[in-house]
């Protein structure tokens, strides 16, 4: 019983030592954000890698999940004589909760892990030690280009996954299953509102950005400097980000629509 | 080159992103409606406005004219008290005008429909619409027909 307690004590501590290494991580990071703009080639070659490599991934699954949304919304409004609101449907669930959440997944999956990855090995190979010793402060140098590329990428990415979203429920609602085109997009209009539904989405995905590409640069940072210590991150990186993706989806879903 | 190309790649992103929201805003949203803010609101008392929601279209002739802004219980008047914002383009409705709540299809969403009158003098800024006709209530229209048939 005591051994219990006592482990679960030492865990409690343990994550709130973490907690707070993360959080002074943070703040310095935020602190070093002047680089992003002296160092702009900097940021830009990590928006490339961050951004630009996560595009063919992102568009691909916004479009196969629109499509699925077509198909599904369409079997259930079509017992309702509905078949017209698929446009609503398609529209409301990508733009409120399926772009924002999947592209956070995913992108902790493609880019997050990769961030971790590298800064792990930088870490491990005693690169970052390095640049401290040539005084290069590696929190203007590797952590605030990759941090706000994340954050700059995330949002971008979310939208696109919701656009190529809606002309993927587009090209199978009204190309195969014979929704009208032009009640497709007005029952669309009619129900998604800029304000309430477009801008949380965003809110949300900028939220989930900062959240993600948080974690990612954490972990690595983090990481125990050895190549068991690099993988174990980059696991902690996607298991931890998607529980903190999806709980403050709750959270956020909870503050945005709750008093509807 | 290599940073030619990276500057260019960076850029379509970003430019893709933001068309993206573009089309999200246009196509996909009602941004413009938020275009033609100038409303001017109207209030009609309803005994029963049913499944009555705000932004439920107004409409006349099923053309739509604005929205309802807010419903409300007036505690005075046992009523509820609904604010349409009309847009203040369409200032062409006489002060006898008829509000009613009807519903769109068998199990569609509700919305208020006009119907003008004959009267000279138009509907202004904070006007009340005196002729109203309340929502039907399903199980009120089911007790009626019951009883007609009952009674023969």
């Amino acid at each position: 019983m005591i051994e219990f307690l006592s482990g679960l004590g030492r865990s409690g501590l343990h994550w709130l030592a973490v907690l707070g290494r993360a959080s002074t991580f943070l703040f310095r990071v935020l602190l070093a954000q002047d680089a992003v703009v002296r160092r702009f080639r900097l940021t830009l070659a990590e928006i490339y890698s961050v951004g630009v490599r996560s595009m063919l991934i992102i568009m691909v699954s916004g479009l196969f999940v629109g499509m699925v949304l077509g198909y599904q919304g369409y079997i259930t409004l079509v017992n309702f004589g509905a078949a017209e609101a698929l446009g609503g449907v398609v529209a409301l669930s990508l733009v409120r909760e399926l772009g924002p959440v999947v592209t956070a997944l995913l992108f902790a999956g493609r880019a997050g892990s990769a961030l971790t990855a590298e800064i792990g090995l930088m870490k491990t190979t005693e690169q970052l030690s390095a640049m401290e010793m040539m005084a290069v402060d590696p929190y203007r140098r590797v952590f605030a280009p990759r941090f706000f590329a994340g954050f700059l990428s995330m949002p971008l990415l979310a939208a696109l996954f919701s656009a190529v979203g809606v002309m993927g429920g587009y090209i199978v609602g009204v190309g195969l299953l014979g929704v009208d085109s032009g009640s497709y997009f007005s029952q669309m209009q009619a129900v998604t509102d800029w304000h309430e539904d477009v801008m949380s989405g965003v809110i949300k995905s900028i939220v989930f950005g900062f959240v993600v590409t948080w974690i990612a640069v954490f972990q690595g940072f983090d990481a125990e400097p050895t190549s068991e210590g690099i993988s174990r991150a980059t696991t902690q990186t996607v298991v931890v980000s998607a529980l903190a993706v999806l709980g403050l989806d709750f959270i956020l879903t909870g503050l945005m629509f709750g008093d509807m | 080159m290599k940073l030619r190309f990276l500057e260019v790649s960076v850029g379509v992103f970003v430019l893709l992103g933001i068309a993206a929201l573009f089309y999200l805003a246009i196509q996909v949203s009602n941004i413009a409606e938020y275009r033609d803010r100038d409303t001017y609101h109207v209030v009609a008392y309803f005994d029963h406005i049913g499944g009555l929601k705000v932004r439920a279209p107004v409409t006349v002739s099923g053309v739509r004219i604005g929205r309802v802004a807010q419903i409300v219980y007036d505690p005075e008047r046992f009523q509820a008290r609904v604010t349409l914002a009309i847009q203040a383009g369409q200032n062409y409705l006489p002060a006898d005008t008829q509000a009613s709540i009807f519903t769109a299809g068998l199990l569609g969403e509700q919305y208020i429909a006009l119907e003008p009158g004959g009267d000279y003098e138009m509907l202004a800024d904070g006007d009340e619409v005196l002729f109203t006709q309340s929502a039907l209530v399903l199980e009120n229209m089911i007790g009626r027909v019951l009883t007609n048939i009952s009674g023969d």
